[in-house]
Formats: C-alpha cells, structure tokens, sequence
C-alpha cells in the first residue's frame, strides 16, 4: 500500500513537473503545476506532515497558482507561444544534458551516503511523527518556541513584499496622464 | 509471497532530485518569464520534499519547520516576482526573457 501510493504520487508530480516545462500554453503549463503539488502534497502526508500538506494545498495550489493564472489572465499570455523555434542553437541539448547529469550526480550522492542519511533503527518506520496531533503540536512548538525570531522576521518580509508590489504594480501619476 | 516493498528515505530523496532537475531545464530551456518562474516553484517544492524526508528519516521536527519557512518565502518571493513581469509587460507586451537584454545598458 505504502508502495502503492508513492508510486501514484510520485508519478502524479514527475508527470506534471514535465508538463510544465514542455506545455507551449502557460495556462496548461500552471494546470501541470498544480498536479505536482498535490503529488507532493501526498507524499508530504505519507511522511507524516500533515499540516504542511494542507498548507501545500491552501497556499500554494490555492494561492500561488491562481495568482498565476490571474497574471496571465490579465496580460493576455494565455496563447500557445512557438515551442519549435529555438532561438540558441543547441540550449535545449545542452539543458537537457545539464539536467541529466544533475539527476545522475544527486541519485548517486543518495545512493552512495543511504546509511549516513538515515538513523538506523529509526528510519521511515519511525513512530515519532505519526499522529496527526503529534505533528501539529510538535510544529507548533517548533515554529513558536526555537524559530520564534525567524518566524517574527517571516512577517516583516511578508510586509516588505506586500508594500514593495504595490509600489511596482502602481501606475504613477505621469503615465496614467499618457495612457489616456 | 514475496517480502512487501516499502519506500525508503532514498526513493524520496531521488524523486525530489529528479523534480528538482525538471524545474532546472525548465528554467534554461523556457523563454516566457512566467513558465520560468512556475519552473522556480517546482524547485523549491522539490526541495520541501526532501526537508520532509530528512525531518522523517532523522525524527526531527525541525526540518518541517524550515519548509513552512520555505512556503513562506515563497508566497512572498512570487508576489513580488510578478509584480515586476506585470510592469514589464505593461510596457512591452509579449516580452520574453530574451527582450529583457536591453537592461545590459
């Protein structure tokens, strides 16, 4: 059963992180997006991190994504652009061969420290976060009690964010004028 | 009956890798500055990934609290990343990353 759902999990957001790369149309390439998180999200479950699995689902594919959409919406890209042409000879072999080499150097890297990543005997069949409860609670703890500071910093970017987009997005004054 | 076969810590670190990988071709290969972006988010999932399977693998919480910093940053980092594609696009529709050389000077 563990096996069954990491599969179907893992397929779900290896298939969507494909899509979003080679979808010409960014409307299908966000849908893809959103595939993929909820694989993660699964597998985030599956691993006992339950909250972090709803706020995958809430922020990210609730949020993120449809401020993407809502992006593309607004500026008109929502048409297929040309996948065909290559404006850099090679880039796309080149990439290609860069990510593959990235994926065979990190699934080495795994493979040859397996026993060092692992606590022995604790492992995935570790009880420790199991319960949903648990998870919350010791997150909880976590966030408020040893990363207290950064989570107070955390609200200070988000501010910072906020006030610097509206800044960005706002048409100033002159250029309303010469729009009309 | 064969033993079950369950996921260990490395399936789901190789999976992360290969996520991680995708949303790197994807960042060279892609010109429309949002694909590249939605390929900067499956990056940064795919690191989530793997900051869940150590806090699993080692029993530490702390490697969930450094995701939900992760989600954090994130939300943060693509308000104001597509805040400035819509300037940009505001004054020159239909820019790709290519166009945005002229900012060499």
């Amino acid at each position: 059963m563990e096996l069954f759902v990491f599969v179907a999990a893992a397929l779900m957001a290896v298939v969507g992180s494909l899509g979003v790369v080679t979808r010409s149309n960014p409307v299908h390439a966000a849908m893809s997006l959103v595939l993929t998180l909820f694989g993660v999200a699964v597998l985030f479950v599956q691993q006992g991190a339950h909250f972090l699995a709803a706020v995958q689902i809430i922020v990210y594919a609730g949020a993120i994504v449809v401020l993407f959409l809502f992006v593309i919406m607004l500026l008109g890209v929502d048409r297929a652009e040309n996948l065909r042409i290559e404006p850099l000879a090679g880039q796309r072999i080149v990439a290609g061969a860069v990510g593959a080499a990235m994926v065979g150097l990190l699934t080495a890297a795994v493979l040859t420290s397996e026993s060092a990543v692992t606590v022995s005997g604790q492992g995935l069949n570790s009880t420790a976060l199991d319960s949903p409860d648990a998870n919350v609670k010791q997150l909880a703890e976590s966030i408020f009690g040893d990363n207290v500071f950064a989570f107070e910093i955390t609200s200070v970017l988000l501010l910072v964010a906020v006030v610097g987009t509206v800044i960005l997005a706002r048409r100033l004054p002159k250029q309303a004028e010469a729009a009309q | 009956m064969s033993a079950v076969i369950e996921p260990t810590t490395s399936w789901f670190l190789i999976l992360s890798a290969v996520l991680f990988s995708v949303g790197t071709v994807g960042v060279m290969v892609r010109r429309n500055p949002l694909v590249m972006f939605m390929c900067i988010e499956l990056m940064l999932n795919a690191v989530n990934l793997s900051f869940v399977t150590f806090a699993r693998a080692r029993a530490d919480i702390g490697g969930q609290s450094a995701v939900f910093f992760v989600l954090v940053v994130a939300a943060a980092e693509v308000v104001v990343g597509l805040g400035i594609i819509v300037s940009i696009m505001r004054r020159r529709t239909g820019a790709t990353a290519d166009d945005l050389t002229v900012l060499k000077g």
